[in-house]
């Protein structure tokens, strides 16, 4: 029987096959550092007397507690800034290549990967980050793990693994104008659960998936853990070669056609299997918000609020728990519920089609009164990027904020915090209570929906915005 | 890592489900850089509420945590296990756990014990009628024992030998370590570099 493409990355990096009830030893490609899960890592290498064994597969960055405005200060928080200033000691120490704040190369660690041309098809990716997923868009097997594994990564670039189960994610047809990768991946979790995917890595297929671009399956793969998927993949094709071909650390010459011809066999078998199937239509999606605190409790945005006396018992207590902590009434129009704070970032939605999309949305209308919004690329290299576009020109003359690059407002580590109360549409991955910070509030929305939200202080697509640009033009 | 074989203690129900780890410690307490001290963060932002299950007593003093489906979703944070254990917890029992988080328990010595939903309902049910009732856990036999309750759990073979045995991964996979010279011998020259 055929193999999956999940199945074929495993296979090429088994090490050894465990005995009896021993797992298999997986070889680790790429891993990705940061300085929040890293410094106990470090320091049981140090205790044991461990150098990181493959100082050449293994690069860091700083995201999570970073700043995005006024980088020429010191870090204000005082732990913030020991956890930065560890991850330097420490690179320093063991020799591992770091992209501190400010510099050119500096951004989410999940940007860097792709962009540097690190994140490659058949690979092994993985960090310290449950969001290492999103690499899977290149065909690589990437997911996250906790600092006991980093720490093993680093003394091993192995992994001990048990194989994982696959889920084909059959995505038939096309997006609509004005549907996003983050709708369907938003409509895919309500779907399944946030626990559907748990012991399976997603492969995202059919003809919605080949249509989309590189950025667009990341924002995709990137979701799968809210799903409680371990990783998600995208067969690699025409467009992640040309995403590649030139990247810093893309193979070149005749590496270069040896690597795309290796690259040409990743895809699943006509005759493989998947354990599990789901299917969805893309023609059907409309724009997707999610109305709860897990990323499952979600909608379309021309829903309303839902009523838990029309649900089951442990149903209605998630849902009555949910509403309470987000003020929500049931049977309000989701486009009825109005915001304080719209955040466009993080490592879903911070690449440079997210923020021309949002920008091409903006152009010609203003951030509403009362409404602050937050633009943070997710790169400096898309920050300059969009800079050379003269995006960054659109979003403050519609009154937006631009920011340097990081994990900002994802979730409440850094100053980028909602304040207790506070209502969020946040193109990021989690709407858990507090994780924007204490006692805010979130709503999961694409790039195209938080701008259209930022422009009418309501939860809106861009469709909404049309008549009041006639009217008023 | 220490053994574990079997665990005796206070049983603490805690009637939620879907308890992703940035409940179980919100970012804002993960910026120590030390292995220990993270206690003050577990469930933080549920610590203000005086009825909230660790503040109420005995319960505050359990080692057994009986939790609702679905925890530990979410980040991948190991401080997460960290927090728990440097509360006081040896042993979380759900119906099914977050992924990542329970790799994670495995390698920092935190029992992740897997029951059915049915038998979270009876264990729940007990610790509430009899507050500061002990429940036993017993990693050999794979058994939760409250009062005259006997309850299965299961947990995977390789997990529960190394648990018993207290093994170090790390220093497991090093015995491999011609294997993996073997392996790096074989890899394609295409694949990328860092530096």
């Amino acid at each position: 029987m055929g193999r999956t493409l999940a199945e074929k990355v495993w296979d090429q990096h088994v090490v050894r096959h465990g005995e009896g009830q021993e797992p298999d030893l997986l070889y680790i490609d790429l891993h990705l550092v940061h300085e929040v899960t890293s410094p106990q890592a470090f320091d049981g290498l140090r205790l044991a007397g461990r150098p990181v064994r493959r100082t050449d597969l293994t690069v860091a960055t700083e995201d999570h507690n970073v700043p995005t405005k006024d980088l020429h200060l010191p870090i204000a928080d005082e732990t913030s800034a020991t956890q930065v200033s560890t991850l330097r000691r420490n690179c320093e120490e063991f020799g591992v290549r770091l992209f501190p704040m400010g510099t050119e190369n500096q951004g989410i660690v999940h940007m860097i990967g792709p962009e540097q041309g690190l994140t490659q098809p058949g690979t092994t990716v993985v960090c310290g980050d449950s969001h290492t997923s999103t690499h899977g868009a290149f065909g690589a097997l990437a997911f996250g793990i906790g600092t006991s594994e980093v720490e093993h990564v680093m003394a091993t670039q192995t992994l001990p693994l048990r194989p994982f189960k696959t889920m084909a994610i059959e995505i038939s047809g096309s997006l609509r104008p004005g549907v996003t990768s983050k709708d369907v991946i938003l409509a895919v979790i309500a779907q399944i659960g946030t626990g559907g995917g748990a012991g399976y890595v997603l492969e995202y297929r059919g003809e919605a998936v080949r249509e989309m671009s590189m950025e667009a399956r990341m924002t995709m793969c990137n979701m799968s853990i809210e799903a409680g998927g371990r990783a998600g993949m995208v067969a690699p094709d025409e467009t992640t070669f040309e995403y590649l071909r030139g990247r810093p650390h893309a193979p070149q010459g005749e590496m270069w056609d040896a690597a795309v011809a290796a690259w040409r066999e990743l895809r699943t078998d006509d005759d493989a299997e998947f354990d599990v199937v789901v299917h969805v239509d893309a023609d059907a999606l409309t724009p997707f918000v999610t109305w709860g605190t897990n990323p499952g409790q979600g909608l379309p945005l021309g829903e309303t609020v839902p009523d838990p006396a029309t649900m089951d018992d442990d149903d209605a207590a998630a849902t009555r728990k949910a509403l309470h902590y987000m003020a929500l009434e049931p049977g309000t129009k989701l486009r009825d519920i109005a915001v304080d704070v719209v955040f466009l970032g993080s490592c879903t939605n911070a690449r440079i089609e997210d923020l021309r999309a949002a920008a091409d949305v903006l152009r010609g209308h203003h951030v509403a009164d009362d409404v602050q919004m937050l633009v943070v690329p997710g790169s400096m290299h898309v920050k300059a990027q969009a800079e050379a576009e003269g995006l960054d020109a659109v979003f403050t003359e519609a009154g937006a904020e631009w920011r340097s690059a990081g994990c900002s407002m994802c979730l409440g580590m850094n100053p980028d915090q909602l304040a207790p109360g506070q209502r969020c549409a946040s193109t990021s991955n989690r709407n858990f209570e507090g994780r924007q910070g204490k006692g805010g509030r979130t709503h999961l929305v694409s790039p195209l929906v938080a701008a259209a939200t930022a422009v009418r202080g309501t939860l809106s697509s861009p469709e909404d915005l049309t008549p009041t640009t006639l009217q008023f033009a | 890592m220490d053994a574990f074989t079997t665990h005796t203690g206070i049983g603490t129900p805690l009637r939620v489900s879907n308890v992703d780890t940035d409940q179980i410690i919100p970012a804002v307490y993960l910026k120590r850089v030390t292995r220990t001290g993270f206690e003050d963060g577990l469930f933080a932002s549920w610590r203000s509420d005086p009825q909230f299950v660790l503040n109420v007593e005995p319960f505050s003093r359990g080692s057994v945590l009986v939790a609702g489906s679905d925890f530990g979703t979410g980040s991948s944070r190991e401080h997460a296990v960290w927090a728990l254990m440097d509360y006081g917890f040896r042993v979380v029992i759900s119906s099914r756990f977050g992924e990542i988080f329970k790799g994670n328990s495995s390698k920092a010595g935190l029992l992740a014990a897997t029951v059915e939903q049915s038998d979270v309902e009876l264990l729940w049910k007990k610790i509430e009628e009899r507050p500061g009732l002990e429940l036993t856990v017993d990693l050999e036999a794979k058994t939760v024992t409250a009062d005259d309750l006997v309850v299965r759990f299961t947990v995977d073979d390789y997990t529960r030998w190394r648990l018993m045995e207290g093994l170090d991964d790390i220093g497991l996979t090093m015995r491999h370590a011609d294997d993996i010279d073997a392996y790096e011998a074989t890899r394609p020259a295409h694949k990328p570099v860092t530096i």
